[in-house]
């Protein structure tokens, strides 16, 4: 079954299992690797990417269900919010073992394009499904925090 | 200092030690040429200017690659901009870990074991670059000097780059014995250098063993037992072989190996395998089980660690005696990158690309099974996503499977990828245990008894470094129950090794992650119990060698302003002081009850890890230590169904830390001249009976079961 859609711009047509999961469609045959294998169960974020502007689980996403649809991944993360979230990420210093930061990046830049003027909590409770096992959260949050200040100015 | 470091240096024992290589080993000059200047096996010169350190220790997110660059960069006096890092490959001979003897990384101990080597081929190379402009200049070597990576002699005007001396640089004799910096001449160490891999780990492209694809690759996936000890009794492969992409099935030791085209497809096949488990040396106990096995042998008492005094008698005589029994549960490490390795094989050997944290055994094991000279395998460390000691097992049990998968396939490239299920099914935990106490008060309330029990199963028991027990106890069971810091008059330490089929490993901070709970909460209770203020209590007994002990306690106390266990508003304090791994860290959590559970508020660290190279790295990982630490102890259980079936296999069921679960961290770290102690591990210890101590605050109980909040 032939299924297309584009991925950071490009038009992509990927002739394969229906079900399989867009996760293994990104990094497997397009070979972006950015994007990270976790849990396979949508419970960690590792494999968030935007579908259509939308924060998604690749991971749990059938490759089927995104036919025509929008995909950006890591590798072609672009806009104001991206570039506030990546310095912030940088200046800070979040990452560690730097698994799950494609993952934490791609949902901070997301929620950062749907909210202005968040609050502490509202970052922490953003970040929330994105696990990290390097226990970064006081850097995310901080990082997140930057990045809001810095769109604002 | 924990137990742990003299113990792996028993690694030591008929192996020739570090070889610290300043002087240029024939293979490598080899590598020297007009373009590259290559002083030792650490450093690499480019006419580009850039200076490359080959890192002997993995990174996987602890810091290695910017901290032992950092060390060489000062001592070159090189601008920290035109410093890169890299793994250095298996090479025991160049690049084994001096307190191990072999070459591998655990024990907190890459930067204690780095701090001398990587410094002296530091101040090598740059002697070796004075010495090319010296003689390039015709001008004496004492008047030159270099800054920020610029070479420069003053009275002729010369001045030059480390790219554009290489050359003349390769002619230079290594010093035997170079000067090294004074503590007041570092312009890097001590500084907040810029952490080198943030860039590609903020982008998206640095390199994991999972984004490694080779040309023809296979994946596999591996159908393990269900049961610990279990093994492969028939199978039937048609239905996998039917699935799409799915190339073969071959029976391995481990299991049955689903080759496939891509990881979709490895995964669907291993799904659709249909597979009979012989279970005749299957664990098939539930963990409530073993457990109630294990608290019996606490009980009862094991064979003697550690006794002062005359303890049976300090009890009859004590005015009041408490006990406890504390029961740990089995954990995964649960990294967020599922265990993974690439190997292509070929006639005359093979190449690896994997997150190797011992890579001298690694490479023997692999060799082994192919039937190749150790030297022919070649491994590349990847930066690796986590291992919090999963990918140190002394069995190299992750790489025998990959070299056992290939070996059934033939020549050609694969990846053995593990699922999620995989990972946290797949055993090798921390191990399940029991701590039962007993403390003796006098009628003025001071501790005149002392009773750790404690029972678990043994880390090297079984495994090839089982020569390092000695007389029965595996120091790894109980580090941190033993050489405490305070005086304990009459005391006494057991060990009870247990045994069963469930593979254990060290798990961040080994032993200290159950003795430190059970030492500090107890203690804390009896000083309760005593009517002493739990943070003046400790200083009070604290012996007069732990200094370093006492000035971490009194700096927590400062920086959380105590004033005892009552922070007002629901919040109660807890206190606790662990040393581990030669560093030595006490905390104060605020904590509330939050609808029966702990909710921790902010966490106040005090931290002496010697001299800190670089001060964002360390409070970067005792805040992720913390996080650890207070993920099991809140959360984190692995639990063995009645049959021996484990009961959690993703994320769902073991529930880690969250970040709206995480507190407010603040850190101090002592100023010190001492050499730098690790800083992976002892942030980790300590978070727990922190927590616990303030829930006794609260509620009048220790949590005497851990997780907190069990499922």
């Amino acid at each position: 079954m032939s299924i297309s859609f584009t991925v950071n711009g490009t038009p992509r047509t990927t002739d394969t299992d229906p079900a399989k999961p867009l996760l293994w469609v990104i990094r497997d045959e397009l070979k972006l690797t950015g994007t990270k294998y976790g849990c396979g169960v949508a419970q960690c974020g590792a494999c968030t990417v935007m579908i259509d502007g939308v924060a998604s689980r690749s991971c749990v996403t059938p490759v089927d269900s995104v036919e025509g649809a929008e995909i950006t991944t890591i590798e072609g993360l672009s806009g104001p919010e991206a570039a506030a979230v990546q310095a912030a990420w940088t200046e800070i210093e979040v990452p560690q073992c730097g698994y799950c930061q494609s993952g934490q990046i791609m949902t901070a830049t997301s929620f950062l394009t749907e909210t202005q003027n968040p609050t502490d909590e509202d970052i922490a409770f953003a970040m929330d499904g994105n696990l990290c096992r390097c226990a970064t959260y006081t850097r995310i949050r901080a990082a997140v925090r930057k990045a809001a200040d810095s769109l604002e100015a | 200092m924990g137990e742990l470091k003299p113990t792996r240096r028993a690694f030591l024992a008929g192996s020739a030690g570090l070889v610290l290589a300043v002087s240029l080993p024939r293979r490598l000059r080899a590598q020297s040429n007009a373009q590259t200047f290559v002083p030792n096996a650490f450093i690499r010169v480019a006419p580009d200017n850039t200076v490359t350190v080959l890192v002997k220790h993995i990174e996987f997110g602890q810091g290695t690659w910017t901290g032992l660059t950092t060390m060489v960069a000062d001592e070159m006096d090189a601008d920290w901009t035109q410093m890169r890092a890299e793994h250095a490959p298996a090479d025991a001979s160049l690049y084994a870990n001096a307190l191990f003897g072999i070459q591998g990384t655990g024990g907190s101990t890459a930067t204690p074991s780095s701090w001398m080597p990587m410094r002296q081929a530091g101040a090598a190379a740059r002697a070796m670059l004075v010495d090319a402009a010296a003689r390039t200049w015709d001008v004496p070597a004492g008047e030159i000097t270099v800054s920020n990576g610029v070479v420069s002699h003053v009275g002729s005007g010369q001045s030059a780059s480390f790219g554009d001396l290489a050359t003349a640089a390769a002619d230079s004799t290594a010093p035997a014995e170079p000067t090294l910096k004074t503590s007041d001449q570092f312009t890097l160490i001590g500084k907040n250098v810029a952490r080198i891999e943030v860039p590609q780990k903020t982008n998206g492209t640095a390199q994991f063993t999972i984004d490694v694809f080779r040309d023809g690759m296979q994946t596999v996936a591996v159908a393990h037992p269900p049961k610990f000890g279990a093994t492969v009794g028939s199978f039937d492969a048609t239905a996998a072989l039917q699935v799409s992409g799915v190339n073969k099935v071959e029976q391995i030791p481990s299991g049955v190996a689903v080759y496939a085209d891509d990881t979709w497809a490895a995964f669907q096949g291993r799904d659709a395998l249909d597979i009979t488990w012989d279970d005749a040396n299957a664990e098939l106990r539930s963990t409530e089980q073993i457990m109630t096995t294990w608290a019996t042998a606490a009980r009862d008492g094991g064979l003697t660690a550690e006794e002062t005094g005359d303890l049976d008698a300090a009890m009859a005589d004590a005015a009041q005696v408490i006990e406890a029994e504390y029961r740990f549960p089995y954990l995964a490490h649960a990294s967020m990158e599922p265990l993974d390795a690439v190997i292509e094989v070929r006639e005359d050997g093979a190449e690896v690309w994997t997150g190797s944290q011992i890579p001298t055994t690694d490479q023997a094991t692999i060799a082994g099974i192919l039937g190749f000279e150790p030297p022919n395998v070649t491994i590349n460390t990847m930066l690796t996503g986590g291992s919090f000691g999963r990918r140190a097992q002394p069995d190299n049990q992750f790489v025998a499977e990959l070299a056992a998968a290939a070996k059934a396939s033939g020549p050609g490239n694969y990846k053995l990828q593990w699922s999620r299920e995989d990972d946290m099914t797949g055993g090798y935990y921390r191990p399940l245990t029991v701590h039962y106490m007993q403390g003796g008060l006098d009628a003025d309330g001071n501790i005149v008894g002392w009773r750790n029990n404690v029972a678990t199963q043994s880390i090297l028991k079984g495994s090839p470094f089982e020569a390092m027990i000695e007389g029965g106890i595996d120091a790894t069971s109980i580090e941190g129950s033993t050489r405490m810091p305070y005086v304990l008059p009459n005391s006494k330490v057991t060990l009870a090794t247990m045994d069963s089929r469930v593979p254990v490993l060290w798990w961040r901070s080994v032993g200290h992650t159950h003795t430190a709970y059970a030492t500090e909460t107890f203690l804390d209770e009896l000083l309760e119990k005593g009517g002493k203020d739990r943070v003046q209590g400790r200083l009070d007994i604290l012996s007069g060698d732990a200094g370093r002990d006492r000035a971490v306690l009194e700096r927590v106390a400062e920086i959380s302003g105590w004033q005892g266990v009552d922070a007002g508003n629901g919040i109660a304090r807890g206190v606790a002081l662990h040393e581990s791994f030669n560093s030595y860290v006490a905390m104060v959590a605020d904590v509330s009850d939050d609808g029966g559970q702990p909710r921790v508020h902010k966490v106040w660290v005090a931290v002496d890890c010697g001299i800190a190279i670089n001060p964002s790295i360390i409070e970067a990982q005792v805040a992720g230590a913390i996080g650890y630490g207070l993920s099991a102890a809140m959360f984190e259980e692995i639990t063995l169904l009645d049959g021996g079936m484990v009961d959690q296999a993703n994320y769902d069921l073991y529930r880690i830390l969250r970040n709206t679960e995480m507190p407010e961290i603040e850190v101090s770290i002592m100023d010190s001249s001492a050499d730098p102690t690790g800083i992976g591990e002892p942030g980790t210890p300590p978070i727990a009976p922190a927590v616990g101590n303030a829930w006794r605050a609260l509620t009048g109980e220790t949590p005497k079961r851990l997780p907190f909040v069990r499922a």
